[in-house]
Formats: structure tokens, sequence, C-alpha cells
């Protein structure tokens, strides 16, 4: 119980702390929007070709607006030091981690929510006959994205070069979330039999509970080194 | 009240911390004083349990810590030179954050309580990136003041300080003195806070080196420091 009162808190914090900087969620809203006019000119709209590679679209723009919250989402923390003011905390300090991976998970979909219909609308696709699944594979591959980009993000913000050490770090192990995500919602957008591609849905839910299960077990270590 | 055992630091070959055993009783004022790279912050870390010892024991109101001593981390209030605050939050969503991760009951009334005792009534809902070092540093005081430590901890607290936040923070070392609160504080400063200490510790490259009862006047613990650390004046 309060591990979940001490994470709401962190994430309470964060999003005030947005709300008023306005700082994360504006770069990436802008990042996601003028990748989307760029992939509008850079391919050839005819309806075959985007419905293929619609999927690896939205993927790649959201992962790498995403990146741009996680590289800022521990800057805050650093800044006077806050990252040793919650780790003074009473609390176990795998909060930090659940509370940060939240705000990171929110600030992601709020991007998804502003930016996946104007995809719709520019690149002419239409909704996929099963949108509950779509949201279904939506949420795991942002959740699990954000769960071990949380972790690394954690792990290089201390470096000197921590804006480019994320990404090096991040995308090798995110591989299998990735090729889920893309995957799966092909799948979806193709109208393929959900058996064609279920295992791609499996291979993401099993990611995600790795990518917080172990993350969770070793962030007080991390915190420490 | 605090209580270090033979503890030792190393990171990787380099020894840090040496064997180091001090008691502080339960309300006495402790200033710890060194040259840079002595150890004194990597000391405060393990005495905030931020950093565990490579050896040694730690005690805190005569328990072991353990396993990252949760419950005894309630009992610490920490002033640092920086604020472990938000820049873009209030002074009040600050403090109320922090009193919801330590989990106190009537949050608001406690914060706008301490918030009156360090003279920022004014610029409650101001936002943090506008306050000035000296109020920065007194908000900083209201945070550690806010979870009614037993045992303060401050590090460097009077770095970048004007003489107004100075003269505040003084007043708050006295208040923690006559509340008989258990304070220990590192600096490297010889001109502020070390009035009020009961003992003086000199820490120099990682080992305790002096453990006296502060009867000395600035002039003569400046030279016993001096030829403590190996520098002659």
């Amino acid at each position: 119980m309060t591990l979940i009162k001490s994470a709401l808190a962190i994430v309470e914090k964060d999003l005030k702390a947005e709300f008023h900087s306005k700082e994360m969620l504006s770069v990436m809203l802008v990042f996601a929007l003028i990748v989307l006019v760029i992939f509008n000119f850079a391919f050839d709209v005819k309806k075959q070709i985007v419905q293929d590679i619609f999927p690896g679209m939205i993927w790649i723009t959201f992962y790498f607006s995403g990146l741009l919250g996680l590289n800022r989402s521990f800057f805050i923390e650093k800044n006077q030091d806050c990252l040793l003011g919650l780790m003074l905390a009473p609390v176990d300090r795998s909060v930090i981690f659940v509370g940060k991976m939240l705000s990171n998970f929110i600030f992601l979909l709020i991007i998804e929510i502003l930016t996946l219909p104007l995809f719709f609308i520019f690149l002419n696709i239409a909704l996929p006959q099963n949108l509950a699944l779509f949201f279904l594979v939506l949420f795991l591959g942002s959740l699990g994205f954000v769960a071990i980009g949380t972790f690394l993000a954690a792990l290089s913000v201390n470096t000197r070069a921590s804006d480019i050490l994320l990404p090096v770090l991040l995308f090798p192990v995110l591989i299998p979330v990735v090729l889920g995500s893309v995957a799966a919602t092909k799948g979806i957008f193709l109208n393929m039999p959900i058996t064609d591609w279920s295992i791609w849905l499996k291979i993401l839910g099993v990611y995600d509970l790795l990518f917080i299960v172990v993350p969770f077990m070793l962030f007080e270590i991390l915190l420490e080194v | 009240m605090i209580e270090l055992i033979d503890i030792t630091k190393k990171i990787g070959d380099k020894v840090i911390l040496k064997n180091i055993s001090f008691k502080v009783s339960s309300g006495e004022f402790i200033t710890v004083l060194g040259p840079n790279g002595a150890g004194k912050s990597t000391l405060f870390k393990i005495l905030a349990l931020l950093m565990k010892p490579t050896s040694g024991t730690l005690k805190i109101g005569g328990v072991q810590v353990k396993d990252g001593g949760i419950n005894l981390r309630a009992k610490l209030g920490v002033i640092s030179h920086n604020s472990f605050l938000y820049d873009s939050l209030s002074a009040r969503d600050n403090l109320m954050f922090y009193a919801k991760m330590y989990g106190l009951d009537l949050a608001e009334k406690a914060v706008k309580e301490v918030i009156r005792q360090v003279g920022l009534e004014l610029s409650y809902y101001q936002a943090v990136k506008t306050f000035s070092r000296g109020m920065l540093q007194r908000l900083a005081i209201a945070r550690c003041l806010l979870t009614n430590p037993e045992i303060v901890l401050l590090d460097e607290p009077y770095t970048g300080l004007d003489q107004q936040a100075i003269g505040i923070l003084n007043k708050v070392l006295l208040s923690l003195k006559e509340e008989k609160r258990t304070v220990l504080m590192i600096t490297h400063n010889f001109e502020e806070g070390v009035e009020f200490s009961d003992r003086i510790f000199i820490i120099n490259r990682g080992q305790l080196i002096f453990s006296e009862p502060n009867n000395f006047e600035i002039k003569t613990l400046k030279d016993i420091y001096l030829q403590k650390v190996g520098i002659t004046a």
C-alpha cells in the first residue's frame, strides 16, 4: 500500500512539474509531428504500401519521441540532487522506479493519443476492425518500452554522455518489444487471423513482465552505483 | 543515538574511509571538519543511509542498520548544500510531495507550519525556480524539519548563503540544539555553526584523527586543525 501511495506521489509530482514547465511533452509532441510530416513527404502514399509500413511508422515515432521523454525524466531528479532526496524517504527505493515508469508511461500515452488520429488522417489509413486489440498492443508496446527505458535512463543519467548512451543501451535490449509491437500491429491492420500473430502478443507480454520485474529488483543496487 | 564501529568504505581498490568508530549520544551536536577529499561526504552518505559501508557496523537509535534501514530513514533529516527541491514546483507542492513520501498525516498543516518557521509564508505558492539561494536553503531547512527528525545531518549547509540565510540557519541550529536533537554537521567552514558544537571531529585521509569536546576558541581550533591535517600556518 505504501509502495503504491509513494509511487503515485512521484507520478503526481512529475505531472505537476511537467504541467508547469511543459518541457518534456512539448518536445515529444513536436518531434512526433515532425516525423509524421516527414513520413508523409518521404513515402509514396499508395494505400497498399502505406498499410504495410504503417505499423513500423507509428512505433518508430512513438519510441523515438518517447526516448526524448526518457532522457529528460531523470534530469529533473539530478538537478539539486533531488534523487538523493527521494532516496532518503522511508520507502523501498524501487518505488522510485515504479513512480518514474508510470510517469513516463502516462507521457507516452498522451503523445500517442494526440498523434495517432493525425497518423490516420495524414496517411489515409482506416481504423482497424479490432480496436480493442490495437489498444492492447499499444499498451503492451508502450509499457515494455518505458519499463526498460526508465531503468536505463536512471543508469545513464550520471554519465557524461547520457543523451547518447541511453539509445545505445536501450534499442538493442528493446528489439523483442519493437518486433512484437510492429508485427502484432501489422497483424491487426492487415486483418490477419489472430493465430498468425498471437505469438508476438505473448512475446510482448513476457518481455513487459521481464522488463518490469528485473529493473524493480535491481533498482536499489543501481542507485548505489 | 548514532554509533559507528570500524566503518570502512572502499571504492574499487581505493580506501575512502578506514576503520571509523565513534559514538554520538542523543542530543549531542557534533561538527566534523576535514579537508577536501578527506572522506567527509562519504561519511555523510553512510550516515544518511544513502551508501552502504564496505565493512563495519552502523547503529542508529541502538538499532543496527540492515537492508538500507527503511524504517530508520524516518528518524533522519538531511540538509545539504543542494536543496533536493524541484525548480518547477511551488514551495507548497515541493513540501507536500515530501510529506506524502514520508506518509505524514495532516500534511498541509505541517507544511504551512514549517514554511512559517523559515519565514517563507509569502512565497507559499511561488515556484522554487524564482527563489534566491538563501530562500532555497530556507525551504530546504523547512523540508528537513517537516518530518520532525530525531537526527539532523548537515552537509556543508552554509555553502553559498547570504547573511540573512546564515542568520536563519544559525537560528535553526540553535533551536535544534535547544530541542536536544542529535545533530551532525559536516563542514570545512570554521566561521559558522562550529560554536554550537559539543564535540569536534577531524577527518583526514579517511581516518578520524581528532575527537575532543569543543572548548576551543575558533583560532585555537584552526591551529589544531592545520596541525592535524599536516599544514602549518
